[in-house]
Formats: structure tokens, C-alpha cells, sequence
């Protein structure tokens, strides 16, 4: 989105290296994303891609071996400084998966739990009004409405994967990021998540990994190209199919390799 | 070629049925044993169940029993049963001698006394009065009724005399003898009379034992798993401990034992006998049981539940309590049951820490001297009288059924509360 012919920054990543142990994964990116935008990041298996994605919500810190240098300013904060509160971050930067992974509860108590723990409603009618905006928003509402104490595993996978993107969303969100979001998904419930996340773009920064060329030329507004942990080229999803820079992102987009 | 090829084929088929044939009479052998085995045990235990009584015409003399006139309920309570008691059983052969009448007292157990108490103090208007009274036979009549009793050996092989023997076939005949069910041996404590030893204290026993086996074990057990599976660094120190976890998995039960022995009598001064102890020492034993039990449901988890709740913001905390550990209850449970059976079935260490003393009272709490079901086994297999043999295995079926209770328990909640993944 464009204030006054300016592109707002949402998030910078500044040098970002990721370790495994002592294998390096990522090697200095340096990306920019728009606020209120579709970014998709794309790049053959194990490019590092998602690694990256990880890194916006500080979720790499499950893993034990992982190591995150560099900066990742997000509102003019460094999220890797030793005084950021992961929690108060993951609020702000929800994340759905690559598997629908729905809690074992109620499709209610899915939706509930982020404004529980963070302690956004006040009453059980805010709750309600919260769990209603965010299955409506997510585009479920109308199918789900009859049976929201019913358990969320029961649906189908395209719909468990809008009842994930409506959990995320509960806790409203600046950010969004999303691991291959349909990867596990039928073509039409690809359509629909599709159909939602240009809805979404409106209140929400996206960020989508997504192996489908085809999706991210779909989706987004920006793209970054990412190869053997290193990003190729980023910049406006037009310019990266359309009209590369890099060789190495022509070969992948015309599908030589990947 | 062709030829080659059918033949590897048939080969194939051949050693694919040889396969199912060693795997079909692997577990027709385990059946058979297992199926011998309860056999055995119903066909030696099941008339422990039933009790022999002899119906002896009581008369409730007055003067007998230092009775005044118009007793109270005190006074009866406080009369001498002694005196009526030995007249009945001797009136039983007007012409009995002097040490017939004493064996004629030996067929009965040595609460005659007490029962025909009882039967007075329910009706008190018996004074004076004679009545036909239930009085336990004593065990070696009870096996001669039952059938289990060599009557053929001399006599002096046997304990059973031939006049005992006359009278006792007597009573029979005039249906003097009746088999009832045997309700003692559920209420009464252990004795050293066949015929009045029942599993009451030693039942109680091992409840106390295994509630205070829990109270101890799975707080303990819970707590360690969660923080090893879920907090704990992944180092050599985590390693370190989760191997000696194991390995004191499989020490065998008599070393703690010996530790309940050393460090909870000896330095704490514990009271010796006592379902605390005993429950301490067996919480010792099923701590590390329980432990992998729950580490194994905590990992069964699926990491993505773990990663959508971080994902919203919950801490670390948040997310082992509101979803990993509910999620792994069913698995920890049941792996609680279980080891709680086998914390019930545990003879070694409990004999260690003085639970095998005779304990003729029922316990009413943990702090009190009790046997437990495994060991009250040892106990009577240990007994000469023929009449604890259908004891031992009646016990045996006791402890059987509260195992099979257990597993059973343990299976419900593992299917019934399990999550399915999809």
C-alpha cells in the first residue's frame, strides 16, 4: 500500500543468517515487506523459504540448534533483541501452517483460545462476537455456525485450514504468515483460501510460502526468490515473472529447475 | 526359466504358511498354559467360597451363664458363654467320656463361643430356652465335608480322630451339617485357624498400600516427565538421567525393598508393618513405570498442536498445561494403572519392610500394621493345614480379579478419552 506515493515497510529483515547446528541455512537476506500486501516467497524444496518465515515470529526458537543472527525490524523494533516478549510478538504475528492443525477442542474453543490467554474479551457476548467476526472473516462462518461446539478435527481439511486462518486471525493480527497454507489442500479449497487471503490483505500483512508458481503469481503483489538459502531476487510479483533480473529466478519461474 | 520362477514361487507360498503354522501354535502353547493355570487355580480355590457350619441344639441356661434375673443388655454381654458352649458340643454324645467331650469341643472352631453370644445377644428372650445354632466347623471337618480330606489314612496320620469322624458322620446323616457361602473369609482377618482366616486385613492393606503408592508416585512422576520432556534441555546431563530412568525401571523389587528397609525404617523410624511404608517403598518402584509412561504419551503428542499454540502466543507453559498434558492424560493414566497393578501384585519388597507379620486386626488407616494380597498368598502357601490350600488359591483369585479390574479400567480410558489424529 502506497501513503502519499511511499511504500510502507511493515518489516525489514537486516542480514538475517540462520544456523542448524553448524550448517548455515540462511545467508544474509535482506528483505523488505509492504504493509497490507500479499508478499509470497517461492524456491525449489529446502531453499530456505520457510526457514525465513520462521524467523518473523520467533518460532525457530523451538528448535534447539537453531541460531538467528541479524535484525528484523518490525514497527521500529528489533525482534531479535533479548528484550523482545515472544508471546506479545506471536500476538501480533499470527501464523498458520502447511497442516490444517486445528486443537483437538471444539471449533468454538479453537477460535476462543488466543482471546483467552491474551485476555481480549470481557464477557462470554464478546467472546461470541469475537469467535463469530473471525469464522466470518475467514469465510466458515456459514457452514460452521450450527455446530461450533462440535470438534474442529471433524471438518474437512479445507475447512479445518479456514478455522487455523480464523484462529490466527482472532487475536487481530498485523501480520500473517502462512507455510504453504494449501499444500495439503484440493484445488477448490485452494480457490477458497486463495479467495480469502486477498480478502484478508485489507486489515493484514501477508506473508505466503508457497511451492505453486502459479499461486504466488495468484496471491501476491510482491515476490521474493529464494535459492540454497540465499534470496535471489525480490521485488514486485509482476516483475518477477514477467521480467526477471537473475537468470537463476528466469530458469526457476520457466520451470528448469525446482 | 518359467519352471524356476514357479518354484520360488511355491517356496515362497510354503514358508509364508510354515510362518502362520509357528505363530498359530505359538499362542495356542500360551493359551493352554494360561488356561491350565486358571483352571488350576478355580478347581483348587473355588470351595474356599463356601464354609461348613454344624447346626448344634444350644440351651440357654441361666445359672449356666452367672445370669441374674431380667438381665440387661450389659449383663448379657458380660455373661460367661464358656460353660454352654462346651455342654452343647459334649451333649452331642450323651455318653461321651472325658477326652471325647474335648474332641467333641475341637470340631469347632474356637469362636463357638463368640457365635452363640451373638445369637443370644439378637434375641435375648432365648434365656432358658434351647436353639438349634449355626457354629463353624473347624477346617479339617470343613475339608472332610467338602470332600478334600484323606479319611482312609490310620489315625494316627490324620488330626481328624475316628470318633470326631463317627459324630461328625452322624450330624451329616440327621442334616446336621450345612455348606453356606462363606462371607468371613471377605470380613474376617487373618488366623492362624483355616476355618476363620479371611483377607480383610490384608485386602485393606493393599488398598492403603497402592493409594498411598499413588498419592506419592504420580504427582512425582507427572511433574518429571513434563519438565523432562517439555523444559529440560536436550544435553548429556537430561541424557544421563533419562538412561538411569530406565535402568531403575528394571531394578529388581527387592532392592527397594532393602532401601524401604534402610533408609524409611531404620533412619526415619517409620512404623514398621504399615501400608505407608509399604506404599512409599512400591511409589519407589513405580515412579520410573509412570514416568515413561507419560514421557511416551507427552511425545505421542503431535508437535503441531505444540507449534499452534505458540503460534497464538501462548508461553511455553501455557502450552504444555492447557494442551500437551491433557492430550497425554489418557496414555498417562493408564500407564498409572498399570503400574499400580504391578505395585499391587509386589511380594519382595513388602516382605522386606515387615508387611508378612501376622496381622490378625483389619487396619482402618496407612499408619496401621497390615498385610497386602500377594503377601497374605505367601503367608498361608507357606501353612501346613490342608484348609489354607483352597485359601491360597481363592486369594490368588482375588488378587487376579482387582488386577483384571485394573487393566480393564486402564483399557477404558485409554479408548475412551484418546484423541484421534487425523
Amino acid at each position: 500500500m502506497k501513503k502519499n506515493g511511499v511504500k510502507m515497510i511493515k518489516i525489514s529483515s537486516k542480514n538475517v543468517d540462520v544456523f542448524y547446528g553448524k550448517k548455515q541455512a540462511l545467508f544474509n537476506i535482506n528483505l523488505d515487506i509492504e504493509e497490507n500486501q500479499v508478499t509470497a516467497l517461492i524456491g525449489p524444496s529446502g531453499c530456505g523459504k520457510s526457514t525465513f518465515l520462521r524467523c518473523l515470529n520467533r518460532m525457530n526458537d523451538v528448535i534447539d540448534i537453531c541460531r538467528v543472527k541479524g535484525q528484523i525490524i518490525i514497527n521500529d523494533f528489533d525482534i531479535n533483541d533479548k528484550s523482545c516478549d515472544v508471546v506479545r510478538l506471536r500476538e501480533k504475528i499470527g501464523m498458520v501452517f502447511q497442516k490444517p492443525n486445528p486443537f483437538p477442542k471444539t471449533i468454538y474453543e479453537n477460535i476462543s483460545y488466543g482471546p483467552t490467554i491474551h485476555g481480549m474479551a470481557q464477557s462470554k457476548n464478546e467472546m461470541d462476537e469475537i469467535v463469530e467476526t473471525s469464522l466470518k472473516k475467514a469465510a466458515l462462518w456459514e457452514e460452521v455456525q450450527d455446530r461450533l461446539h462440535e470438534p474442529g478435527t471433524g471438518l474437512s481439511g479445507g475447512q479445518q485450514q479456514r478455522l487455523c486462518i480464523a484462529r490466527a486471525i482472532s487475536v487481530k493480527p498485523e501480520v500473517i504468515l502462512m507455510d504453504e497454507p494449501c499444500s495439503a489442500l484440493d484445488p477448490i479449497a485452494t480457490a477458497q483460501i486463495e479467495e480469502l487471503i486477498d480478502e484478508l490483505k485489507k486489515d493484514h500483512t501477508i506473508i505466503i510460502v508457497t511451492h505453486s508458481m502459479a499461486q504466488a503469481a495468484r496471491v501476491s503483489q510482491n515476490t521474493g526468490f529464494f535459492h540454497l538459502g540465499e534470496l535471489i531476487e525480490h521485488g514486485s510479483t509482476d516483475k518477477i515473472f514477467k521480467n526477471p533480473e537473475n537468470k537463476k529466478t528466469q530458469d526457476y519461474i520457466t520451470g528448469r529447475f525446482g | 526359466m518359467n519352471k524356476k520362477k514357479e518354484q520360488l514361487l511355491n517356496k515362497r507360498y510354503k514358508a509364508e504358511k510354515r510362518f502362520r503354522l509357528y505363530g498359530q501354535s505359538a499362542i495356542f502353547m500360551a493359551l493352554l498354559f494360561l488356561i491350565i493355570f486358571i483352571f488350576k487355580i478355580f478347581s483348587t480355590g473355588y470351595s474356599a467360597f463356601q464354609k461348613t457350619w454344624l447346626i448344634v441344639p444350644v440351651t440357654f441356661d441361666a445359672e449356666l451363664m452367672m445370669l441374674e434375673q431380667n438381665p440387661s443388655k450389659e449383663d448379657l454381654k458380660d455373661a460367661d458363654y464358656y460353660d454352654i458352649a462346651l455342654k452343647s458340643m459334649a451333649d452331642l454324645d450323651p455318653n461321651a467320656n472325658e477326652n471325647q467331650e474335648n474332641e467333641l469341643k475341637r470340631m469347632v472352631s474356637y469362636f463357638f463361643e463368640r457365635e452363640i453370644k451373638r445369637e443370644l445377644l439378637n434375641d435375648p428372650s432365648l434365656i432358658g430356652k434351647t436353639k438349634d445354632v449355626y457354629l463353624t466347623a473347624s477346617d479339617d471337618l470343613d475339608q472332610v465335608f467338602k470332600g478334600n480330606y484323606p479319611r482312609d489314612l490310620p489315625e494316627d496320620q490324620r488330626r481328624v480322630t475316628d470318633y470326631q469322624l463317627k459324630i461328625f458322620d452322624q450330624l451329616v446323616e440327621l442334616g446336621k451339617v450345612e455348606s453356606k457361602f462363606n462371607l468371613s473369609f471377605f470380613t474376617y482377618p487373618d488366623s492362624r485357624e483355616a476355618e476363620l482366616a479371611g483377607i480383610a486385613s490384608s485386602f485393606m492393606g493393599s488398598i492403603f498400600s497402592i493409594l498411598v503408592c499413588l498419592m506419592i508416585a504420580f504427582p512425582v512422576a507427572v511433574l518429571a516427565a513434563i519438565y523432562l520432556e517439555e523444559f529440560a534441555p536436550k544435553n548429556r546431563f537430561t541424557d544421563f538421567i533419562e538412561v538411569n530412568i530406565n535402568n531403575l525401571a528394571a531394578v529388581p523389587s527387592i532392592v527397594f525393598g532393602l532401601l524401604g528397609l534402610g533408609i524409611l525404617l531404620a533412619v526415619f523410624q517409620l512404623p514398621r508393618s504399615t501400608p505407608l511404608v509399604g506404599g512409599i517403598t512400591l511409589s519407589l518402584m513405580t515412579l520410573p513405570t509412570i514416568i515413561i509412561a507419560c514421557r511416551a504419551s507427552l511425545k505421542a503428542v503431535p508437535p503441531s498442536i505444540r507449534e499452534a499454540a505458540l503460534a497464538m502466543g501462548a508461553s511455553k507453559m501455557q502450552t504444555t498445561m492447557h494442551h500437551t498434558v491433557p492430550l497425554s492424560m489418557p496414555g498417562t493414566l493408564s500407564g498409572t494403572i498399570i503400574g499400580l497393578a504391578q505395585a499391587l501384585g509386589e511380594t519382595a519388597p513388602l516382605i522386606l519392610i515387615g508387611m508378612v507379620a501376622f496381622v490378625n486386626t483389619i487396619p482402618g488407616s496407612p499408619l496401621d500394621p497390615a498385610a497386602s494380597l500377594p503377601v497374605q498368598i505367601y503367608i498361608w502357601a507357606e501353612s501346613a493345614e490342608r484348609g489354607f490350600v483352597e485359601k491360597v488359591s481363592a486369594c490368588i483369585m482375588v488378587l487376579l480379579g482387582f488386577l483384571i479390574i485394573m487393566n480393564l479400567f486402564a483399557q477404558i480410558i485409554r479408548h475412551k478419552f484418546e484423541k484421534k489424529w487425523s
